[in-house]
């Protein structure tokens, strides 16, 4: 029974990769059902492993796989992972299952399904690696996709956007990689479960090359300029993975190896990698308070959002990390479903200038009361998934104590002030007001599309008032009861 | 008893939450539905109240854990005690006379649904602000209140200022609660725990700067609520809102919410004269400014709320000099009377069709019943005995005694208050028939009558079981003098024409605060918004300038490498030629060395 439950493991990353194949080669109409009903399967496998929780690693698997390069498929789920290949499948499946209902130009949903799948592959490999050469792996098969996503489903600037994210990105991983190969030669294990200790000097070295990796990943301040042009020229669904999902590799990677395999190199850069966040979290909000594009408007505040899990992370104590792990989830659901909205409002009006739009719940009262709710969640309303994240990500702050952690708190404080006003800004000009002419014929929601944001909507509300439900796993984990002993 | 107690709390807060809930889901035209899940959302909330003060198994404190950061738990967590069923009674009442009211106000509304909704989830919101034994959770009562206050500013889709009023109570409100959480995760991090009894137990562990600095950050976000000087510019904007959501939400329950927290939290405030000093002179501001502003507005509402800030001082007043009951015992009456006083403003708004004073007149004759329940709250605003607001208002000035400053403040609003009641009476019942008026049905004279009972009798009620508050004596002197003269001159000067009208600009200047809303948008808005301007333009010229820099300048160089390659035979041979030289150069001094 254990060996089985182990091997689900495998399953969660092989099948999704499998159903890509599958989906790429029959036809379009076929092939866009295919893609859904893996990502179905995915989500049932990634659902499976939640079974058998217990203090640190629920699921292990260890087999070598390359060993002339010390390459092992070692892959493991504890509750730092678990909601994250959660949210991943989940996500997925909703963009598939849109995507049967809307592909943009130039149709191919076959194709666009397959490299979402692709992508889930790469992003659950990502979160379920405990090799380090495994995990780099990984984080590189989302990179390709990902970008052929946004350059032939995108907007009109499509190329461009795509070649600034794919060689930005590609950077960041070139450090990667130099990283993870001075780890595996220097102590000759990429094993992250158990990461041996380095000295000192050469943690902090490679501790600066993972952050850097990982923070044009999610995206840290000032290395995120490829975040609103990726977005803006995304397809939906891509903004949706992009967002969702994808920015979380890197909060993800700074937890799992910044932290686990280098902890005294974090320790010494933590103040750096806290006034960054804190810039983020100000120059995010300060730019959406001044932005006139909706889908760039919430782009940059993926900035500012990212920039309290950032925070969290960078406290390195148990509450800050708890907190940046359900801040995590929290973004991946609202602004998920922020970009949803953002995609069908776009669909509706050809438009994404802020002056043009206007009066939406004049046309359509549901879709506005979604995109109210999803501001109201983004903004950190208590009682919603969004206020945990931030509260205790500036809770984590202060109490680690002293002017500058205090200064940080703080400042991240009128940080969430700032939010507010920007995104009850977008309201303004988007909800209210007299009916735009670009949306005098939009269509009330469709059901497809109420389908796809209505598992959103309920998280929004579940992670509001059941925090527990990422918390407590988050609590169990050996990285964060590791932080709570310190 | 204490487990019914519990059960009964919890459904307190759960029933108009869920009946709300399912308002929100409903088809936006099913009108009959949507009043019947409103109104029984407030009408449960005041049986299961009345059930809880009849029963009255004194305090009661129950908690579970909700969820656990690190090592500190935050809990769901109830006290419930007398004041804070009183408070709830209030606002339990408030909110059905409220809800029945709107059935008729709304009548040609089609989106009635969503609004019937959103006032049950607001009921809830702050009947977990009154009943919360957890900081964390009163927090999620206080913000969800703000964020139905402004979903419901903003619902009156014809007014062009709605949304933009809306969005400025949510703003400001919000700011001020920037200190407010920090307020709370000071505590928590200093006490390692968000309850309240905890907290109020161990006060004495912290240390003086800590408790002033708590203090202080806790009242900005009071401030913010509850419309204190200088975060006081967003309610009289709010009378954009419907006039029903102005009665319950914007005069008798969110903004009072700010008074009851710190009744709540006294023994933190208590251990801090800084913060009691800084309230007093925050109160003093308020309630002069507030009352001074409501002589000269022309809009019937924005008398009102000006009227709210006012008397919100009062209550601050008397916390500032440690009477908690008196202020409690005022936003009690407080909470009666100007619901009564809004709901009575929507009636004539409702007949004649205008907000505005210069519009009205003479409606006493079509309008009977709105003309004597509106004279009644009027009367108790003022502190006409014995009407409610006599007692109430008579409690906190004799307490102010102790600081003389705040008390001579005080009986000048109150010759204030009593000069702006007038002028709002004479202009819209006496005097010269603008427009015909007549009663509205039923639905919105019930609340009417409803309301006129607590605000004629609640004072003489509570002064039958707690004589202690008012003392019937030479105190009562002054205080009725100054209303006397606030009357007899208001009635000199409006008796024939309004006298703010012979003020020109000056008149819509006062009636807009003293031009503080224009101090506001100069020193934070305007500056925010430029610099977001300015850091926007940063942001994509000069970080991304860095960015695309670099690109620009690695296919600069690629293609100048390109180019030479490129180059025709001649210059190649010799660039073969150079090279050989030089690596022959090279060979040859190294074997020399």
């Amino acid at each position: 029974m254990n060996i089985n439950t182990d091997v689900i493991l495998l399953w969660t990353i092989a099948v999704p990769l499998i159903g890509a194949v599958l989906s790429f080669v029959v036809s379009d109409a076929t092939g866009r059902r295919l893609a859904a009903v893996t990502a179905f399967l995915t989500l049932v496998f990634a659902a499976m492993l939640g079974m058998g929780q217990k203090q640190g690693m629920w699921h292990e698997l260890d087999w070598e796989w390359v060993p002339a390069l010390g390459l092992r498929l070692h892959l493991g789920v504890d509750g730092i992972s678990y909601p994250l290949v959660l949210l991943t499948a989940l996500l997925t499946l909703l963009c598939c299952g849109y995507s049967i209902w809307h592909t943009p130009t130039p149709g191919l949903g076959n194709h666009l399904g397959a490299l979402l799948l692709v992508i889930e592959a790469g992003i659950i490999g990502t979160f379920l690696a405990q090799d380090l050469v495994l995990f780099f792996i990984a984080f590189e098969v989302v990179l390709l996709p990902m970008a052929a996503v946004i350059a032939v489903w995108g907007g009109e600037g499509r190329r461009r956007a795509a070649l600034k994210f794919a060689l930005y990105t590609l950077a960041g991983s070139v450090l990667l990689l130099v990283g993870v190969v001075s780890v595996v030669i220097k102590t000759g294990s990429g094993d992250m479960t158990q990461p041996a200790s380095l000295p000192p000097n050469t943690q902090l070295w490679i501790f600066i090359l993972f952050a850097i990796a990982f923070a044009i990943k999610s995206p840290l301040w000032p290395l995120h300029t490829w975040l609103p042009d990726a977005h803006t020229e995304a397809p939906t669904v891509g903004s949706v993975i992009l967002a969702g999902v994808l920015l979380k590799m890197g909060t993800y990677g700074l937890i799992r190896v910044g932290l686990g395999v280098t902890p005294d190199g974090f320790a010494e850069a933590a103040p750096v990698l806290g006034v960054l966040a804190v810039a983020a979290i100000i120059v995010g909000s300060l730019v959406c308070l001044a932005q006139n594009e909706l889908k760039r408007l919430i782009a940059y505040s993926s900035v500012g959002h990212m920039g309290f899990v950032l925070l969290g992370i960078a406290t390195g104590s148990a509450i800050g990390l708890q907190a940046a792990l359900i801040g995590n989830i929290a973004h991946g659901v609202l602004t998920g479903l922020l970009f949803f909205l953002a995609g069908a409002i776009k669909d509706r009006s050809h438009t994404g200038q802020l002056a043009e739009l206007g009066g939406l719940r004049e046309r359509a009262p549901w879709m506005a009361g979604i995109l109210g709710l999803a501001a109201l969640g983004s903004l950190g309303l208590p009682g919603l998934a969004g206020f945990w994240g931030e509260a205790f990500a500036v809770f984590a702050s202060y109490q680690r104590g002293g002017p500058l952690w205090t200064t940080l708190a703080v400042v991240a404080a009128v940080g969430g002030a700032l939010t507010a006003a920007y995104l009850l800004r977008m309201l303004r000009k988007v909800s209210h007001g007299p009916l735009a002419p670009s949306l005098a014929t939009a269509s009330e929601a469709h059901w497809p599309e109420v389908v796809a944001w209505a598992p959103l909507v309920f998280l929004a509300f579940l992670l509001g008032v059941v925090p527990v439900l990422v918390v407590d796993l988050a609590a169990g984990a050996s990285l964060i009861s590791g932080a709570a002993g310190r | 008893m204490s487990v019914m107690t519990v059960g009964l709390t919890v459904a307190l807060i759960g029933a108009p939450l869920l009946l709300g809930l399912i308002g929100l889901l409903m088809p936006q035209r099913n009108r009959p539905d949507a009043a019947a899940l409103g109104v029984a959302g407030a009408g449960v909330a005041l049986g299961i109240v009345t059930a809880l003060l009849i029963l009255n198994d004194g305090n009661s404190q129950a908690s579970m854990q909700w969820v656990a950061f690190g090592d500190l738990k935050v809990t769901l967590s109830t006290l419930v005690d007398q004041r804070a069923l009183y408070v709830a009674f209030a606002v339990a009442a408030v909110a059905f006379c409220v809800q029945v009211y709107s059935i008729a106000y709304l009548h040609d509304d089609e989106r009635y649904g969503p609004y019937a909704a959103q006032v049950s989830i607001f009921t809830a919101a702050m009947l977990t602000v009154v009943l919360s034994g957890d900081l964390i959770m009163l927090l999620i009562g206080w913000e969800v209140m703000g964020a139905c206050s402004y979903l419901l500013i903003a619902h009156d889709r014809r007014l062009p200022e709605a949304p933009a009023a809306a969005v400025k109570a949510f703003l400001v409100t919000r700011v001020g609660d920037v200190g407010f959480l920090l307020g709370v995760i000071i505590l928590g991090v200093k006490l390692g725990t968000f309850r309240i009894p905890e907290v109020l137990d161990r006060v004495s562990d912290l240390d003086a700067g800590t408790v002033t600095l708590v203090c202080l950050l806790l009242l900005a976000g009071v401030a913010g609520k509850s419309a204190q000087f200088p975060f006081h510019t967003w309610l009289p904007d709010a009378m954009a809102g419907p006039t029903p959501i102005s009665a319950l939400i914007h005069a008798a329950t969110m903004v009072a919410a700010g008074v009851y927290v710190v009744a709540r939290l006294f023994p933190l405030f208590a251990a801090s004269e800084t913060a009691l000093t800084v309230l007093g002179v925050m109160a003093g501001i308020t309630l002069l400014l507030g009352a001074f502003a409501a002589t000269a507005a022309d809009d019937i509402k924005r008398v009102l709320a000006w009227s709210t800030v006012s008397q919100l001082g009062y209550m601050m007043a008397a916390l500032s000099v440690s009477a908690v009951d008196p202020a409690i015992f005022h936003l009690l009456t407080h909470a009666a009377f100007k619901a009564l006083l809004f709901l009575c403003a929507g009636s004539v708004i409702h007949a004649v069709g205008s907000n505005l004073m210069s519009r009205m007149g003479g409606l006493r004759n079509s309008m009977p019943l709105t003309f004597v329940t509106m004279a009644i709250g009027l009367g108790a605003l003022v502190g006409v005995p014995p009407l409610a607001g006599f007692w109430s208002k008579e409690s906190i000035i004799s307490a102010l005694e102790v600081k003389p400053w705040l008390m001579w403040a005080a009986l000048i609003g109150v010759a204030v208050t009593a000069w702006y009641s007038t002028r709002l009476l004479l202009l819209t019942f006496f005097g010269h028939q603008r427009m015909y008026g007549h009663e509205p049905r039923f639905a919105m004279t019930m609340p009417l009558a409803l309301l006129a009972v607590p605000s004629f009798g609640l004072g003489m009620a509570v002064y039958a079981f707690r004589d202690d508050l008012v003392h019937l004596g030479t105190g009562l002197v002054l205080p009725l003098l100054m209303a006397t003269l606030g009357i007899l001159l208001g009635w000199l000067m409006c008796r024939r024409r309004d006298p703010i009208a012979a003020l020109g600009p000056v008149g819509p200047w006062i009636g807009n605060g003293f031009g503080l809303d224009t101090v506001q948008r100069w020193i934070v808005v305007e500056p925010v918004l430029a610099l977001a301007r300015a850091v926007r333009v940063g942001d994509e010229s000069g970080v991304d300038g860095v960015v695309m820099g670099v690109g620009r300048l690695t296919e600069a160089t690629g293609a100048g490498l390109n180019r030479w390659h490129r180059a025709a035979l001649p210059r190649a041979f010799a660039g073969v030629l150079a090279g050989a030289m030089l690596l022959v150069i090279a060979g040859v001094t190294v074997g020399l060395w």
